[in-house]
């Protein structure tokens, strides 16, 4: 853990998250009673495609589209009840003290700003900074994601960086206004094996040097293992199992030995690689 | 970059003067094959012979197909191009005096209509599924589908005939007529140059149902395509980044989507104001409007071939030059495309 909790009460508290979707031919659950907290760590929420993963890092954020219905016992973050916060504290919250990264620069960067002026544009949406300010703290956050030409990004369209580049632009973007909490929604996944490792060096060292917490939002079982102090595992809506990063290979609930059993290894030589099979039993409610 | 920039723009330009000349091939083209003799145009079916075989050898038309074509093209570069049979004035003169009649309507709706427009679009992509965004959807509908004839005329029939609150057709009342020195061609413009306001007003409320009924046909077409790429752009990643940030809705619209938006409907206002300065032929009719689309349509029921074609070339070449404008317009608004 990179740094204390504070005085036994997590940044932030999630019991019992519902995300209802309802549409012309029915109702999508979504997210079916999700409970986990966070404090000044990294949490890694790990599962397939549809698992609600996306969908709970959004809720926090009230990032959800109109439709979507929201309940819970408790959500939570800092004080801030996220249920009946008004659009005004929300406001607060998204950029100043939540981060949102996204999955891929090449779409989630607006094509006609320029990164300078898309990550000055976050500072002053919760800072008081000038103009001229801003430009130069945008400046400084370039380089504090290891951008070698800062200049030039500055004032470079999205269309002109690279994957890489682009998603150090979202990073620095995100850090602007100092959050406490950094919400990476597959922070990697559209990027090369080769800056992956990279970008997730850049996060981690962020993210310990300025004491964030960080919710990691992944597929990738083995990246959130290594990267996260603890990792929840979902699937079709539900926590699974949540367990130190460390004892992953000592889990025991039998979705997440599946996913475990399917992955190749380069030191144990295995004749077929095993595929997961799903038992209708983990689609039943938990409480 | 600057070079690549400069090399996209000049050869932007470069397409211009084929596409006129390409223009000029087709006007030539049906100029000849129209079962009109250009002779007996000129001279009237009652001339002497030798008066019509004197013209003929003066219009050119002895020499080769590709002899007349120069002399044609020679003859539109220098602003030549012919005199009208119905008014007997230079075909150059006719357009210039009625061209500001529909410059100045076009304009104004184009203008009106993109702002109302605008405005609906994205007040009903914004709150998609609302009564708002249903009332919008119902309004563009009707708009675009009902025909204008039917549009100016109702209108004439409520507020000329029943209400009075606003004059009939034509371009000013009987007392301005000619009271006023033309200076731009534009009625308004000319009234308040010369400082006669009360002539001013009665232009102004002369314009008023012709543009409204070409304005609104246009409002609805452009709110229409607001509207639809306005929640394409609304559902974009950026959007969710911009959120994320903490941005406050009216800047995640228009800094942020809408700038996304603007990039396509430049296109889809600069080809609707072509569509409208190519003259509205059916409104200018019925108000009575001496603009481009009445001259057109009128020199074409009279086989009038100079007008004809000189008018074409005209609404050839404003089409031309609105699309170099929005193709501009384009590159400078979306950094992708320099």
């Amino acid at each position: 853990m990179s740094a204390p909790l504070l005085a036994g009460e997590p940044l932030v508290a999630v019991r019992n998250l519902h995300v209802d979707f309802p549409s012309a031919t029915g109702v999508t659950q979504a997210v079916r009673g999700v409970s986990f907290a966070i404090g000044r760590e990294k949490l890694g929420i790990v599962g397939e495609s549809g698992s609600g993963k996306s969908v709970t890092g959004r809720a926090l954020m009230g990032l959800l589209p109109g439709s979507a219905r929201v309940r819970a016992d408790v959500l939570r973050f800092g004080t801030t009840d996220i249920l009946h916060a008004s659009e005004r504290e929300m406001r607060g919250l998204r950029g100043g003290r939540i981060g949102l990264i996204l999955q891929d620069p090449k779409y989630s960067l607006n094509p006609v700003m320029t990164a300078g002026a898309q990550i000055a544009e976050a500072l002053r949406a919760h800072t008081r900074l000038g103009r001229r300010e801003a430009r130069d703290a945008a400046l400084a956050l370039l380089e504090s994601v290891q951008i070698r030409d800062p200049r030039r990004v500055h004032d470079a369209y999205p269309h002109e960086l690279s994957g890489g580049m682009g998603q150090r632009v979202m990073i620095a973007m995100m850090l602007a206004p100092n959050p406490e909490l950094l919400i990476a929604d597959e922070p990697t996944s559209a990027l090369d094996a080769s800056v992956q490792a990279e970008i997730l060096r850049l996060i981690e060292e962020l993210v310990d040097s300025r004491g964030m917490a960080l919710m990691l939002i992944s597929h990738d079982l083995p990246l959130v293992s290594r990267f996260c102090d603890r990792v929840a595992v979902m699937y079709a809506g539900q926590v699974m199992e949540e367990l130190p990063a460390a004892d992953l290979h000592r889990a025991t609930h039998a979705y997440t030995r599946g996913l475990l059993e399917c992955l190749p290894s380069l030191t144990q030589k295995r004749e077929r690689l095993a595929t997961l099979k799903r038992d209708p039993a983990w689609l039943a409610p938990r409480t | 970059m600057l070079r690549a920039r400069l090399g996209a723009l000049a050869a932007t330009a470069a397409s211009i003067p084929i596409t006129l000349l390409g223009l000029a091939v087709v006007t030539f083209f049906i100029g000849r094959v129209v079962p009109i003799d250009p002779v007996l145009a000129v001279v009237g079916d009652r001339a002497p012979a030798d008066v019509v075989a004197r013209t003929r050898l003066e219009l050119g038309l002895d020499q080769p197909l590709y002899a007349q074509f120069w002399r044609y093209l020679t003859d539109i570069v220098t602003g030549n191009l012919g005199r009208s049979v119905m008014t007997s004035n230079p075909v150059w003169e006719d357009i210039a005096r009625y061209f500001p009649a529909t410059f100045e309507l076009a304009t104004l709706a184009i203008i009106v209509a993109s702002i109302i427009g605008i405005g609906l679009g994205v007040l009903a992509a914004t709150r998609q599924g609302s009564w708002v965004d249903q009332a919008v959807r119902v309004f563009c509908l009707a708009g675009h589908s009902l025909p204008v004839f039917v549009l100016a005329l109702v209108s004439l029939l409520v507020f000329y005939a029943w209400l009075g609150w606003l004059p009939g057709p034509g371009r000013q009342g009987i007392v301005y007529q000619d009271m006023v020195e033309t200076r731009t061609g534009l009625m308004t413009v000319d009234a308040a140059l010369a400082g006669d306001w009360p002539a001013f007003w009665d232009a102004v409320a002369h314009l008023i149902q012709p543009a409204g009924v070409l304005c609104l046909f246009s409002l609805a077409y452009i709110a229409r395509m607001t509207r639809a790429f306005m929640l394409a752009e609304l559902r974009a990643e950026y959007v969710t980044t911009a959120r994320a940030k903490g941005l406050s809705w009216s800047r995640i619209v228009w800094r942020h989507a809408f700038r996304n938006t603007a990039v396509p409907l430049v296109t889809v206002i600069f080809l609707t104001y072509a569509g409208l300065l190519e003259g509205a032929v059916l409104t200018e009719t019925i108000f009575a409007w001496p603009g481009l689309g009445q001259y057109l349509t009128v020199s074409l029921l009279n086989a009038d071939m100079n007008a004809v074609l000189g008018a074409t070339l005209v609404v050839g070449l404003i089409y031309v030059v609105l699309n170099l404008l929005a193709d501009l317009l384009y590159r400078l608004m979306d950094p992708r495309t320099r």
